[in-house]
């Protein structure tokens, strides 16, 4: 009894594990094969749907800037309360704007700017993507020729991939704004000091790091958002639960990319 | 009428499917399918709900992978070439979607003329008489700025057409050119596949459950049931069949669902239970 339930949970998981590999996988091929349309592809013949791209950049970018910027406003002044309590002790308050600086352009920046585009865009790329398959549309450009990844997948990786780094620097300078009116309003600073105070406390590769970091986000969740809009089965019903899926994995992926790739920074020697 | 033209005083195979098996995971939907597509005729696939009519469509335009067989058009196996072999087939084929799967973000105009801007290096101006004279062809002249979502179900579909036909296509594939129409506009997309037979000379292929229309439009006919092929032939072989699930099929008769009496009282009163 017990050796049965032990194999059948051993086999679980080996299925479990087996179907997350596969999943990865697919994302693989899905942003290689997107990758190839908007980096090689130019060059053979197969222009880049380049209005296309920035009509998406434009609604990824400029239209997620008023809630980031209100978001990122406020992580920074938290930021700066909670780094207060404990500097406050040490009767060094100046360090407030070095704390806050270091962790927005390092981590916060990119992963709060990744979280609010998986809200808006990730999800919106799985529910129209998976839209479109329900209406038969994906077939429909399969049966013209056109291939689904080249004409709806490769614009939305583009646009990504110059925006989330884009979003990542505001979203890295209303933190530091959102510090300054602690810093001004409690810490004896003036503006100017405490926004020098903070250039002063970051190197290049701090903010290169978070950089790099959000471009491999806007990678991530562009693959799951599309992938999900993919593999929509039929009906209304399957296009809602692609998108919930895609957001829920979306999270999931930033955080692991994000662990992945502060680890290679931190022994690197960057850390 | 094939005598008249030239072109078709030899009839060449165009489609021809060969032991052709579709399975959706452990099921098997299609069991063998074999038949041939001749040149310039119209072949209506007819079947009930479930019959595999809808899969065996998405197979010959390369949407389902068979699980064995093959599939010849023009002399190339679909099955077995390349993704980039496929999009060359396809771009001589075109086909008409069931619920008109045109792209809500475009202009009906916009999307009959995609095709022609991805694979044509026709310039705006060409592209736009083509795209006029393509909603003309359908009776839909003066719509290419309206959206899809402007549009009745049957203007959907005859824009639908247009988009299927802007790469002037040798074959052209129908779903259900009439379901969710009522009989006055489903009896105007048969006769606009009837003028596009005549004008055009093109392989039309339709998969359809509705008789009448089949028998408007078709040269031949094949019957499909639990993805098997029960009957094929001439219109007026169809309705000469004796054949007993032709006959239940074109006659219209229900299929019997339960075995005996017996049976049927049990259904019954189970049904009475659940409902109260």
């Amino acid at each position: 009894m017990v050796a049965e339930n032990v194999m059948e949970l051993v086999s679980q998981i080996g299925a479990g594990v087996t179907d997350s590999l596969a999943y990865l996988g697919a994302l693989a091929t899905l942003g290689s094969r997107a990758a190839y349309y908007t980096f090689v592809g130019p060059f053979q013949g197969k222009p880049l749907r380049l209005q296309s791209a920035a009509s998406q950049a434009m609604e990824v970018g400029v239209r997620a800037l008023p809630i980031l910027s209100l978001i990122t406003f406020f992580i920074g002044l938290i930021l700066a309360l909670q780094s207060a309590y404990e500097l406050s002790k040490l009767g060094a308050m100046n360090l407030v704007a070095k704390a806050v600086a270091l962790s927005m352009s390092r981590e916060l920046g990119p992963l709060i700017t990744a979280i609010v585009v998986i809200g808006r865009s990730g999800s919106a790329f799985a529910a129209e993507i998976g839209t479109m398959k329900v209406t038969e549309e994906i077939d429909a450009l399969e049966v013209m020729a056109i291939s689904p990844v080249h004409f709806l997948v490769a614009p939305k990786f583009l646009a990504m991939m110059v925006m989330l780094p884009c979003l990542t620097i505001w979203a890295n300078t209303m933190g530091i704004l959102g510090g300054a009116l602690f810093g001004v309003a409690q810490a004896d600073f003036t503006l100017g000091r405490y926004i020098q105070a903070s250039i002063e406390s970051l190197y290049v590769r701090d903010i290169l790091s978070g950089l790099i970091k959000s471009v491999m986000f806007g990678v991530t969740i562009t693959a799951v958002g599309c992938l999900e809009g993919l593999s929509t089965g039929g009906g209304a019903e399957q296009v809602g639960r692609a998108t919930t899926r895609a957001v829920v994995i979306s999270i999931l992926l930033v955080v692991v990319v994000d662990l992945v790739f502060t680890g290679i920074f931190f022994f690197l020697g960057n850390g | 009428m094939d005598r008249e033209h030239p072109n078709l005083s030899e009839p060449r195979v165009v489609i021809s499917l060969r032991d052709l098996r579709v399975s959706y995971g452990e099921r098997e939907i299609l069991h063998g399918i074999q038949f041939d597509v001749m040149a310039g005729e119209t072949l209506v696939i007819l079947g009930g709900s479930g019959s595999g009519k809808s899969t065996l469509l998405r197979t010959l335009v390369g949407l389902e992978k068979p699980s064995s067989g093959q599939i010849w058009i023009n002399g190339q196996d679909i099955a077995a070439i390349s993704n980039d072999e496929l999009y060359e087939i396809r771009k001589k084929t075109g086909m008409s979607f069931q619920g008109g799967a045109l792209f809500g973000s475009m202009t009906v105009g916009e999307n009959v003329a995609l095709p022609l801007r991805e694979h044509t290096k026709l310039e705006d101006s060409t592209i736009e008489i083509m795209l006029r004279l393509k909603l003309e062809q359908v009776g839909l002249a003066g719509f290419e700025y309206h959206m899809p979502s402007q549009l009745s179900g049957g203007m959907k579909k005859r824009a639908a057409v247009a988009r299927a036909l802007a790469m002037d296509p040798e074959i052209l594939f129908f779903d259900e050119p009439s379901a969710g129409l009522d009989p006055i506009i489903a009896a105007g997309i048969d006769h606009l596949i009837l003028e596009l037979k005549k004008a055009f000379h093109m392989t039309i292929i339709v998969v359809t459950h509705e008789l009448a229309s089949a028998f408007l439009i078709a040269d031949r006919m094949v019957l499909i049931d639990k993805g098997n092929i029960v009957a094929i032939g001439t219109t007026e072989e169809m309705r000469r069949s004796v054949q007993p699930r032709v006959r239940q099929f074109l006659d219209r008769v229900p299929e019997p669902d339960v075995e005996g009496e017996l049976d049927y009282l049990q259904t019954l009163t189970e049904q009475y239970r659940r409902h109260g």
